[in-house]
């Protein structure tokens, strides 16, 4: 259900931006979140896949919800600080690549 | 009501961090509480007492913030034992309360969810409802209250307002003899924390309706206190504050208490006869007794003030931005950001600095922290840097508002911490194998410090630096004190008595271990003793070089040592004190903290390490320099 293949694309301003992940986005972005998949590239978690996975379920990084990227830190923009829905949540970059983001058109 | 007289019924308090969860604890129990270990485990539990309107005693547990009952510290596995009834040695509660930030729902909505499935008789507290108020958010709470099948009350526990009704749904609840239903709660799978967020969306939509005027003040605090330049700027501003503060404010008090203990041990001292005993009964009151007090509490001022400030900047919801600014400096070496905490803690002493390690959720971070703390330079070190840097070290200009003492001492800061940050980056690569936890962390709304909730606070930090400094500390001050004592000297000795003594014949013997960093025997002597706490090497070094009261008289005392040692002794003996693990209590609280003697036995290895390769480097380079 949280595949974004097979999402239903509402209207067409969304469907035409491809999902990008929550580690590559800049301050000032916003969309929703399409899609929490557990394939991280970092092999040096300490914690397995599924775990981070929960994690970021457990601090509301779940599909559909509102996330706007508020703050950078000042070595190489890490970490950020997030709003999501109602709350601000501060994470890294290495720790979001596993959640993709539906932008808003700017 | 016979069962009420029996026993009190038991509440626990369950919530998400920063829900202000402890402070309607405080609001609930008032001054009727008392700070303990959870059994085995390094974790804080507070119990209060109260008395309902209708009678009825109750005892509550204030557990750690979560955001579920799927554990992942040591913290919030004691919340999810608790409420499940596993934790040893305590019984189930009898009614959960469940508290809430009435303007932060969604997370809470999941948390409320997973604990019904436990079963138990729950009442929900909708807290900071005010400021819910405030914002023009409409919560459905007949809706609400039919949807969740449990009571709700609205409170606002930094004024106390609906505290009297909390208490009384309590009471009614269990007077009305609500029973626990099956527990059919399980550790939810990625599917199910969905599927359960999905179902706390739907009552969301349903029983709440969004604020008019959501909150705007955090958003526009951040842009200046998160922003990468101006924010560090900011951060780097306040650490200068306090430090200023700790050194400044805490010096009188310290000095006051410090000679207050010393007066009082001499008087007591000389209610005893002169030459009773051979004088032992009134050295052990004054060297060992009231010294072990006075060094305990000459640190208390300044631990107040560091804990002001942090508990300040913690109710207002700054550390969660410090350790957000800080995580990618500190995290280069292998630190989490919210070691940023304990490790400025540590800059006065390293016990407090151990003990607020406990604010790391995860343990390998938490471990690497509790492991270079002692390389910050606590305020112990500073009597014997002064000492030797002015017996030593030139008190000349080396450049424009730069004296070359000062930059000594500079250096010696910057030592430490620079070494905290390799010693980090290596226990990383060697223990946990370059493994690096998931950094979450949510940034709290920015809010008023209640003046009443900082200073308890402030008032338990204090109690319980005393009750775990004071339990080592005393004994160990004692110890010391009769293996520098015993054996008494031979009738006509010439040397200083500790000579004669344990501490003496066993710094001799060992002495030639520390000859390649350039020590000499009375050096070691003075190590025996100074293992008690670092400052106490000064007055160990007054007593081995027969100065009298050096503490009081640190320039005679330094005179003395620049005349029976060489430069490059002094360095060695400075570059010693940066690492070696010369403060007993310390490691007693690491073996608390961390409930092994293994970690504490990795910390005492690696400093003392550490210390003599330093010490040998300067030792040799400085006499190779010519100042041998």
């Amino acid at each position: 259900m949280h595949d974004m293949l097979a999402a239903p694309q509402g209207d067409a301003a969304t469907a035409l931006t491809p999902p990008a992940q929550l580690s590559r986005l800049k301050a000032g972005d916003r969309g929703v979140i399409v899609d929490v998949r557990r394939e991280s590239q970092h092999r040096d978690h300490g914690v397995d896949d599924a775990e981070l996975e929960r994690r970021l379920l457990e601090f509301g990084f779940v599909e559909g919800a509102v996330l706007e990227v508020l703050h950078e830190g000042l070595i190489g923009g890490d970490p950020i600080a997030v709003k999501l829905d109602d709350m601000r949540v501060a994470l890294r970059r290495r720790d979001a690549a596993d959640v993709w983001v539906r932008l808003e058109p700017k | 009501m016979s069962e009420a007289v029996l026993r009190p019924a038991r509440v626990a308090l369950v919530g998400n961090p920063n829900t202000g969860k402890t402070a309607l604890f405080n609001a609930l129990t008032g001054s009727r509480q008392k700070v303990a270990n959870y059994a085995g485990v390094t974790v804080e539990r507070k119990e209060g007492f109260l008395t309902t309107p209708g009678g009825r005693s109750l005892s509550v547990l204030d557990l750690p913030g979560t955001y579920s009952l799927r554990a992942r510290s040591p913290d919030e596995a004691v919340t999810r034992d608790a409420v499940l009834g596993r934790l040893a040695g305590e019984a189930e509660p009898d009614v959960v309360v469940a508290v809430a930030d009435a303007t932060n729902l969604r997370l809470v909505l999941r948390l409320i969810l997973e604990l019904k499935a436990v079963g138990r008789p729950m009442v929900l507290a909708l807290n900071m409802y005010d400021i819910a108020q405030r914002q023009g958010l409409r919560i459905d709470l007949d809706g609400l209250r039919a949807e969740l099948g449990c009571p709700i009350v609205t409170t606002v526990a930094t004024r106390r307002r609906g505290v009297r009704e909390l208490a009384e749904q309590v009471d009614a609840l269990i007077a009305s003899g609500a029973v626990a239903h099956e527990n059919v709660w399980r550790e939810p799978s990625a599917g199910e924390i969905r599927s359960a967020h999905r179902e706390a969306q739907r009552i969301l939509k349903t029983y709440v309706r969004p604020p008019e005027h959501p909150d705007t003040i955090t958003g526009k605090v951040d842009a200046v206190l998160l922003h990468p330049v101006a924010g560090l700027a900011i951060l780097l501003a306040l650490l200068f504050v306090m430090f200023q503060a700790v050194f400044t404010w805490a010096g009188p008090p310290a000095d006051a208490i410090e000679a207050g203990v010393a007066w009082l041990g001499a008087q007591i001292g000389g209610l005893i006869p002169d030459g009773f005993l051979g004088g032992l009964p009134e050295s052990l009151i004054v060297d060992g007794l009231f010294a072990g007090v006075g060094s305990v509490l000459v640190f208390l001022p300044q631990i107040l003030v560091l804990f002001f400030f942090i508990i300040l900047l913690e109710d207002f919801g700054y550390m969660a931005r410090a350790a957000f600014l800080m995580d990618r400096i500190m995290g280069g070496a292998g630190l989490h950001g919210r070691a940023f905490i304990p490790l400025l803690s540590s800059f006065a002493c390293a016990i407090p600095g151990i003990m607020a390690a406990r604010v790391i959720d995860q343990k390998r971070d938490r471990m690497t922290t509790i492991l270079v703390a002692p390389l910050m330079t606590c305020s112990a070190r500073i009597p014997v840097y002064t000492l030797i840097i002015g017996a030593f070290i030139p008190d000349r200009v080396v450049g424009p508002g730069l004296n070359l003492q000062g930059l000594v001492m500079f250096g010696l800061y910057a030592a430490g911490i620079f070494s905290a940050l390799i010693v980090s980056a290596v226990i990383r690569k060697v223990f946990w194998r370059g493994a690096v936890e998931p950094f979450l962390m949510e940034l709290p709304t920015y809010k008023l410090p209640s003046p009443e909730s900082v200073l308890r606070n402030l008032l338990l930090r204090a109690q319980i630096f005393l009750s775990r400094a004071g339990r080592i500390i005393l004994p160990l001050m004692v110890l010391v004190w009769v293996v520098s004592t015993f054996p008494m000297p031979p009738e006509g000795a010439t040397e200083p008595a500790i000579d004669y003594s344990i501490a003496g014949m066993v710094g001799q013997a060992i002495q030639p271990l520390f000859a390649p960093i350039g020590f000499n025997w009375q050096m070691v002597v003075a190590l025996i003793p100074g293992f008690a706490a670092r400052e106490v090497a000064v007055a160990a070094l007054g007593t081995v070089y027969a100065v009298g009261d050096a503490e009081a008289n640190v320039g005679a005392l330094g005179a003395r040592l620049a005349e029976s040692w060489s430069l490059a002794t002094g360095l060695s003996f400075l570059a010693w004190y940066i690492f070696a693990p010369q403060c007993a209590a310390t490691l007693g609280v690491v073996k608390r903290e961390t409930n092994s003697w293994g970690w504490t036995a990795v910390m005492f290895g690696y400093m003392v390490t550490l210390a003599y390769l330093a010490s040998f480097a300067t030792y040799h380079i400085a006499v190779a320099l010519g100042a041998g």
